[in-house]
């Protein structure tokens, strides 16, 4: 056992030197500047050996990772907030090429009004993206994603890019002891990139991002989507085998806790699973019956194990750090849409908070899940009801 | 003419045939792909210098210089008329083109 105690942008930079990519392309943006900084000092001192590039945008960063990883080599980038929707019109070139890049993202908030804290309003607007999408809880699960991520996405069944999310400062900038696994360990776990064949090099030239008209266009991406669902079992897989090797694991798509008898259970995504953990266990000990889903994969999203998790449960709020402005919660879209098969849904709710960095306390989720059981009661409760507001809505 | 071959696309009976990616294998043409053109550049080649302006500036690089004489595909040419315009030595007509 190697521990450090380290943040979880230090974590990310530890994951990502033992994955050992060919080039590292990235432009700095709070709050996933350590990272890169590491990065390049590990460049620097030789303890990483890959090429470093300096560029001048995040639309660059992409643009590199997609050259670099057409001609069959490991790419890395890193950003977050603004940064990642410059990046925006790189990322289905990525996917729709199949070229199977990780990115980790900083979840933070989005302008305007403009703040560096962490929300997740910047990944969820790249969801149709056609990257995987997965949210980690802590720093240790930051760094195993980032050795899984380059498995998962290298798959020769998945070929599709990959973006590690954690929330801004809650992880990226709080400190915590990490086990760091040695080199021969993730070595064995995984092996270097081979493509298929969507790369090329001089003996096997190659035209990228090609066209096709509206006579071809919709099965290549009906492929992309098929090819995402089946990843599924891929993503499985591969964390069972990373906990035989490694010791830990994170159960695959998502994480149920305490939910086998609860009359009603708040389903999560990032570092405030970690917060509702303490709150269930100490609602559990007054007897009161709470769990929780911690929700893993955004994309692709696993509306089957959903399904399961609530079907038998009264009722379910789930926590959204992001709103889709003229609707709801971007999470909660996603599950109402997996339980109509139901035959009888749970009372949905909505949870929207932690906006602008804003903190989701202790007693926050303790009220949501009291509203939660009242719920369950059979008293009606809002359908979406924002967290640790300053003032009435009226 | 030292043109890429056009080679046949066979068309995949299942998604799962469908190549990986958006990407293929260079000097993969599948159909010719004229059909837009009103004017057809036609070289005099009297007066052709072969100072080869024409074969640099052409947009769609289907001007061939393999040969003795210059030659221009005219399965990919799409009639802009570039090379017309830059030919110092007016060597290159556009005509019509007659359906
Ligand atoms: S530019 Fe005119 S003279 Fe020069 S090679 Fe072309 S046709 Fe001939
Ligand atoms: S008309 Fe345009 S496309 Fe055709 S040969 Fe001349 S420059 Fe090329």
């Amino acid at each position: 056992m190697n521990n450090k105690f380290i943040n979880g942008d230090d974590a990310v930079a530890e994951g990502v030197r033992l994955a050992r990519p060919h080039v590292i392309s990235a432009y700095p943006i709070t709050p996933q500047t350590i990272t890169v900084e590491r990065l390049s000092e590990f460049v620097e001192d030789k303890s990483l050996d890959s090429i470093y590039m300096h560029v001048e945008s995040e639309h660059s960063a992409l643009a590199c990772a997609i050259g670099v990883s057409s001609v069959g080599a490991r790419a890395f980038t890193a950003t977050s907030s603004q940064g990642l929707l410059y990046m925006a019109e790189n990322l289905p070139y990525a996917s729709g090429a199949r070229l199977p890049i990780v990115m980790m993202n900083a979840n933070r908030a989005l302008a305007t009004p403009w703040n560096i804290y962490g929300d997740q309003m910047d990944s969820m607007f790249l969801l149709n993206s056609g990257w995987i999408q997965v949210y980690v809880e802590d720093a240790q699960e930051a760094l195993d994603m980032m050795i899984q991520a380059y498995r998962i996405a290298e798959d020769k069944n998945v070929m599709t890019p990959m973006m590690v999310n954690l929330d801004g400062f809650v992880l990226t900038h709080t400190y915590e002891l990490v086990d760091i696994p040695s080199q021969e360990l993730v070595d064995s776990f995984l092996p270097p990139i081979t493509m298929p064949n969507n790369s090329m090099s001089i003996e096997n030239p190659k035209s990228l991002c090609i066209s096709a008209g509206n006579d071809f266009n919709m099965e290549f991406k009906i492929k992309q989507e098929n090819d995402m669902k089946n990843s599924i079992s891929t993503i499985e897989q591969i964390d069972k085998e990373f906990e035989k090797v490694f010791g830990r694991g994170y159960n695959g798509m998502l994480e149920e806790y305490m939910t086998k008898d609860a009359d009603a259970i708040l389903i999560t995504t990032g570092s405030i699973t970690g917060t509702t953990r303490i709150v269930v266990d100490n609602m559990r000990k007054i007897g009161k019956k709470v769990g929780l889903i911690k929700l893993r994969y955004l994309r692709p999203f696993p509306d089957e194990y959903i399904r399961k998790a609530v079907e038998n449960i009264k009722s379910v709020g789930i926590i959204d750090k992001n709103i889709s402005f003229g609707y709801e919660g971007t999470i909660f879209t996603n599950v109402n849409s997996a339980l109509v098969h139901l035959e009888k849904t749970p009372n949905m709710h909505n949870f929207i908070g932690g906006l602008g960095g804003r903190d989701i306390t202790k007693q926050n989720l303790e009220d949501a899940f009291n509203s939660l059981l009242l719920s369950a009661n059979g008293e009606k409760q809002d359908r979406i009801m924002y967290m640790n507001v300053r003032c009435q809505n009226d | 003419m030292n043109k890429p071959k056009l080679k046949k696309w066979k068309e995949p009976i299942n998604i799962s045939n469908y190549p990986l990616g958006a990407t293929c294998e260079s000097n993969h043409l599948v159909s010719i792909n004229a059909g837009w053109r009103t004017y057809r550049p036609v070289i005099n080649q009297d007066k052709c210098v072969k100072c080869l302006r024409c074969f640099l500036v052409c947009p769609d690089g289907v001007i061939d210089k393999s040969k003795e004489l210059l030659e221009i595909d005219y399965d990919y040419c799409k009639g802009c008329g570039v090379c017309a315009y830059e030919c110092k030595f007016d060597a290159i007509d556009m005509v019509k083109e007659e359906k």
